[in-house]
């Protein structure tokens, strides 16, 4: 309760500051979600899409909240929410589940929202890179909010990095909403790559029209506590949706995903792959729902988790679900556990590669498949050289960037 | 040089190797035939090291060196092969990376630094050439998709890469067709020098032909119970070992 009770009593201190600082289209939700939020709490392990977080104890401490709007000079198409279209602004909290108490809290104290807009027919000639920066000198709680808006036959790559660049603790609370119209082709990658300070809750909420095209990739490549929760609804006949993911977590180090792709019209196609690489004392979960809706016929799913537990003593719990209600689909889903293949180690030893060298490419060996799915090619051949930094401990901790140099 | 005196070897408790002496001088090739069972890949196991067998008494030298105190990978380093009767697939794992990092142990072990990516390449295509191993092959992930063949084919390669001085082929010859074993044989000997010594672990006669080995021993319920020269190897291909069983009783 205590946990609660500073979100609200922050809220009811900062109320005139935060609608001062924001803009009509986020007000207009603010209160709203400091109901939602103050009758609702956090949720515990009992309701279903929480099972394998513990979000009270992840919001427990009490942070200082950063209420800043948008800082630094914004890529093309890209605008602070105020500067936006209104037909575009008023997309706000539209995707986003408003029950949800992280999502309620998110829209009670968000001063402002990075839009990105890519209107009809365009194609941006670069992918749009969004980079979030964890910096300061104590620890902080921030709440971020990217709108991403594909008009028609629009097509972008946008590549949202997460990173940190003081060794402080960060709460990190992210909502993500993606409205694609008709015939519209994202593909957009999450990368983390934080510390074992840092929690993150990422909620990204998609909306796909008709045709349109979704390759969403998230990887977590070094963190402390994570949770990301993706819901895609396929509202448009013929639209497809990639849910790719891969997980790298050694020491102490949770990370959960969490997915629900809503078939909701016949002719859809989602498929999903996650992978995970788990070392130490490292806990990873997955719980990935399929749900094709009645008369969503002709649905095409896949589903797939595969996890590497190279020790004893990491956990990942494994759950995927599929939930159908139309009689003409084809629809797969499964999980593996496995460990470490002894014999690939064996074989790679007596070539004379030592034994952590061997265990290192086996371990980013799995993963390879995630990266290899990515579009992008420059982007495909900078994770694997990241993956691999990653395994060997060599991850700096803003490698680029020019605050850290 | 390789020296094994008295060895015995056991796997999960079971006594599999019960006393073998074998010296392998530099440049000989030695042929290891046997019934199934016999403990021909257990032996070559324990040279090479895998945590499977334990080793319950005596001893195997390297060049004068305790080989059994040696981690896989240092008894690789120090120039011991062994192609794998069954080589493993390593998906994800590109043929590569997976030649590179064994190059470079190889190298950093002789205290060289790493071959400069062009080079190695280089050396790729060269060594490829040997076993006629096709340049698709090399591009995927180790033996992944390889036939039977291929896979043998690729343990040749592989040692044609790292220039070994004590080769194993254990059962290289299984699962070849009479070109394959061809190919794979000649390899082989364009690859030896008069310091490369091997120990060809088969069933049949046809590698050993191309081979030509020094010595041929019979090995039976982990004990070498007969030696002799190349004849020894075609006396087994027309009379089987029933007539070696029987004049051990």
């Amino acid at each position: 309760m205590q946990a609660i009770k500073q979100y609200t009593d922050f809220y009811n201190e900062v109320r005139d500051v935060i609608f001062e600082r924001s803009t009509s289209e986020m007000n207009a939700q603010r209160e709203q979600a400091f109901r939602t939020f103050s009758t609702k709490g956090f949720p515990t392990k009992k309701a279903e899409r929480y099972r394998y977080a513990s979000v009270e104890a992840d919001f427990a401490p009490n942070f200082g909240i950063q209420l800043s709007p948008l800082g630094g000079k914004l890529p093309p198409y890209c605008f602070r929410i105020a500067e936006a279209e209104p037909r575009v602004r008023a997309l706000y909290n539209k995707v986003a589940d408003t029950d949800d108490s992280i999502v309620a809290l998110s829209a009670m104290l968000s001063v402002d929202t990075l839009v990105v807009h890519v209107p009809r027919c365009e194609r941006p000639e670069h992918p749009i890179q969004i980079s979030n920066l964890l910096r300061g000198d104590r620890d902080a709680m921030v709440c971020r909010r990217i709108l991403i808006v594909m008009d028609e036959q629009a097509q972008a790559d946008v590549i949202i990095t997460d990173r940190a660049a003081s060794q402080n603790r960060f709460l990190t609370n992210q909502v993500i909403e993606v409205v694609m119209g008709d015939d519209a082709h994202l593909s957009l990658y999450d990368i983390e790559e934080t510390h074992l300070l840092c929690t993150r809750y990422n909620s990204v909420f998609v909306h796909q029209g008709r045709n349109s095209s979704l390759h969403h990739t998230s990887l977590t490549l070094f963190n402390g506590h994570t949770r990301n929760r993706l819901d895609v609804v396929l509202a448009g006949e013929g639209s497809e949706v990639t849910a790719n993911g891969c997980v790298i977590a050694d020491k102490m180090q949770h990370v959960d995903n969490n997915t629900l792709i809503d078939h909701r019209v016949p002719r859809c196609q989602s498929s999903e792959l996650y992978k995970y690489v788990l070392d130490d004392s490292s806990v990873g979960a997955f719980a990935g729902k399929v749900l094709v809706r009645e008369g969503a016929q002709k649905t095409l799913s896949k589903e797939t988790n595969a996890n590497l537990c190279a020790t004893s003593s990491a956990r990942m719990y494994s759950q995927p679900m599929l939930e159908i209600y139309a009689d003409d689909v084809q629809c797969s889903h499964g999980s593996t556990v496995g460990q470490m293949d002894e014999s690939a180690l064996f074989y790679m030893r007596q070539r004379g590669i030592d034994e952590k060298e061997a265990r290192l490419l086996l371990k980013a060996a799995f993963i390879t498949e995630v990266i290899e799915s990515i579009p992008l090619e420059s982007l495909r051949d900078r994770l694997h050289v990241l993956v691999d930094k990653r395994m060997r401990g060599e991850l700096s901790k803003c490698e680029g960037c020019k605050l850290c140099q | 040089m390789l020296q094994i005196s008295n060895l015995h070897a056991s796997i999960g408790g079971k006594e599999i190797l019960k006393g073998i002496d074998l010296t392998v001088k530099d440049g000989e090739v030695h042929a290891l035939m046997g019934l199934n069972g016999a403990g021909k890949s257990t032996l070559s196991g324990v040279i090479v090291g895998h945590p499977a067998y334990e080793v319950t008494q005596g001893s195997i030298t390297w060049d004068g060196k305790d080989l059994l105190s040696l981690k896989p990978e240092e008894r690789a380093n120090e120039g011991i092969f062994l192609s794998f009767q069954q080589p493993v697939e390593i998906p994800g794992v590109s043929m590569v990376n997976f030649m590179r990092a064994a190059l470079n142990a190889r190298r950093k072990h002789q205290g060289l630094d790493p071959l400069p990516a062009a080079e190695f390449l280089k050396l790729m295509r060269e060594k490829r050439k040997i076993v006629e191993l096709d340049s698709k092959l090399t591009s995927r992930s180790v033996n992944e998709g390889f036939s039977g063949g291929e896979k043998k084919r690729n343990e040749i390669f592989q040692m044609a890469m790292l220039e070994p001085r004590l080769a194993i082929l254990d059962e290289t010859d299984s699962g070849l067709d009479v070109d394959a074993l061809r190919i794979v044989a000649e390899g082989f000997n364009k690859l030896r020098t008069p310091q490369t010594s091997a120990i060809v672990i088969t069933h049949y006669q046809r590698l050993l032909d191309y081979l030509r080995p020094d010595t041929v021993h019979v090995l039976i319920d982990g004990r070498i119970v007969k030696t002799g020269g190349p004849e020894l190897a075609a006396e087994i291909e027309s009379r089987g070992f029933d007539w070696i069983v029987k004049g051990m009783e």
